[in-house]
């Protein structure tokens, strides 16, 4: 059984077609975490049909992650799929990396660069995330041409491996990184990736980078 | 600082370190050169310098300690949370 978990901070006014957009794709098990959000994401989500946990506080898209995957966990899922709530990707892209977990991968992770859809803005694409990428091949050494897309696939065994201790942003790095020491089976899948505002800026990956290094 | 104690609020090794501290400083203001004797054995010219270096020494340790006081707690409340929100779905 497959658990949609769906990171919400504030996204009430994209929450609602996110959710509907994965029951109709034919995901019928879709968990909002609701991240201390101070607008009506519950009540949209809700009403749009999925299952909702709260975090009382805000703490950080990593705590969120962690918090479905335990839901999981609890609630006997096999397959995770974290896909963002603010509605860039596509509910689409979904099918085609479960298939691959079934066709024996651990984890899946979603990569803007295998095909074209997805229009990044230039300096993302030739600069940004090209230095992420670095970085992210330096401190983990795991070779993914999009190392920081927060469309992923964890299967069981991955989800029993890998505990997000990163509450921030850094998470994506250190999911990586676990992928590589716990030796998991993993792949890309071409994802698109609709850009609606810029997403994290220039002294937010310092930021992650900072975390990552200092806060294991 | 002995009231503190009397009431409960630090520990005896706390009250000692403390004691300690204030004794030291109460010293080194009362007798400036006398720092000049500890700095000489370090192998410090000034007194005064050795005061600069192990302020500096001792506010950095502080610092890595807060710093980590601060990551724990960090954790812990995002634990919290977590459970919270868990055990608060399982009601409905």
């Amino acid at each position: 059984m497959e658990l949609i978990v769906v990171p919400a901070y504030n996204e009430a006014e994209r929450i609602g077609r996110v959710v509907r957009d994965l029951f109709e794709h034919g995901w019928n098990n879709v968990l909002v975490v609701n991240d201390g959000s101070s607008d009506t994401t519950v009540a949209v989500a809700e009403q749009a049909g999925a299952r909702v946990v709260s975090h009382l506080v805000n703490r950080g898209q990593g705590a969120v992650l962690e918090t479905g995957n335990e839901y999981a966990r609890r609630n006997g899922f096999d397959v995770v799929v974290h896909f963002d709530g603010d509605g860039q990707f596509c509910a689409a892209d979904i099918k085609g990396a479960v298939d691959k977990i079934s066709s024996g991968y651990d984890v899946v992770v979603g990569s803007r660069f295998l095909d074209e859809r997805s229009v990044l803005p230039w300096t993302k694409r030739h600069i940004v995330l090209p230095l992420a990428r670095l970085v992210n091949r330096f401190l983990t050494g795991v070779k993914l041409t999009d190392a920081h897309n927060g469309f992923r696939v964890l299967n069981r065994r991955a989800l029993e491996q890998i505990q997000i201790n990163q509450s921030g942003m850094a998470h994506n790095s250190e999911i990586v990184a676990k992928i590589k020491k716990m030796d998991l089976r993993y792949t890309e899948h071409p994802v698109e990736v609709r850009y609606l505002e810029y997403g994290q800026s220039a002294a937010g990956g310092f930021k992650i980078i900072f975390d990552w290094i200092f806060k294991k | 600082m002995f009231k503190k104690y009397r009431v409960g609020e630090i520990k005896i090794k706390e009250l000692g370190i403390w004691t300690v501290f204030w004794l030291a400083a109460g010293i080194v203001v009362a007798i400036p050169n006398s720092t000049t004797v500890v700095a000489k054995i370090v192998g410090i010219g000034r007194g005064a310098d050795l005061v600069v270096y192990s302020s500096l020494a001792i506010i950095f340790y502080i610092l890595f300690r807060v710093f980590n006081r601060l990551e724990n707690i960090e954790k812990n409340i995002t634990k919290i949370t977590r459970e919270l929100a868990l055990k608060e779905e399982k009601k409905n």
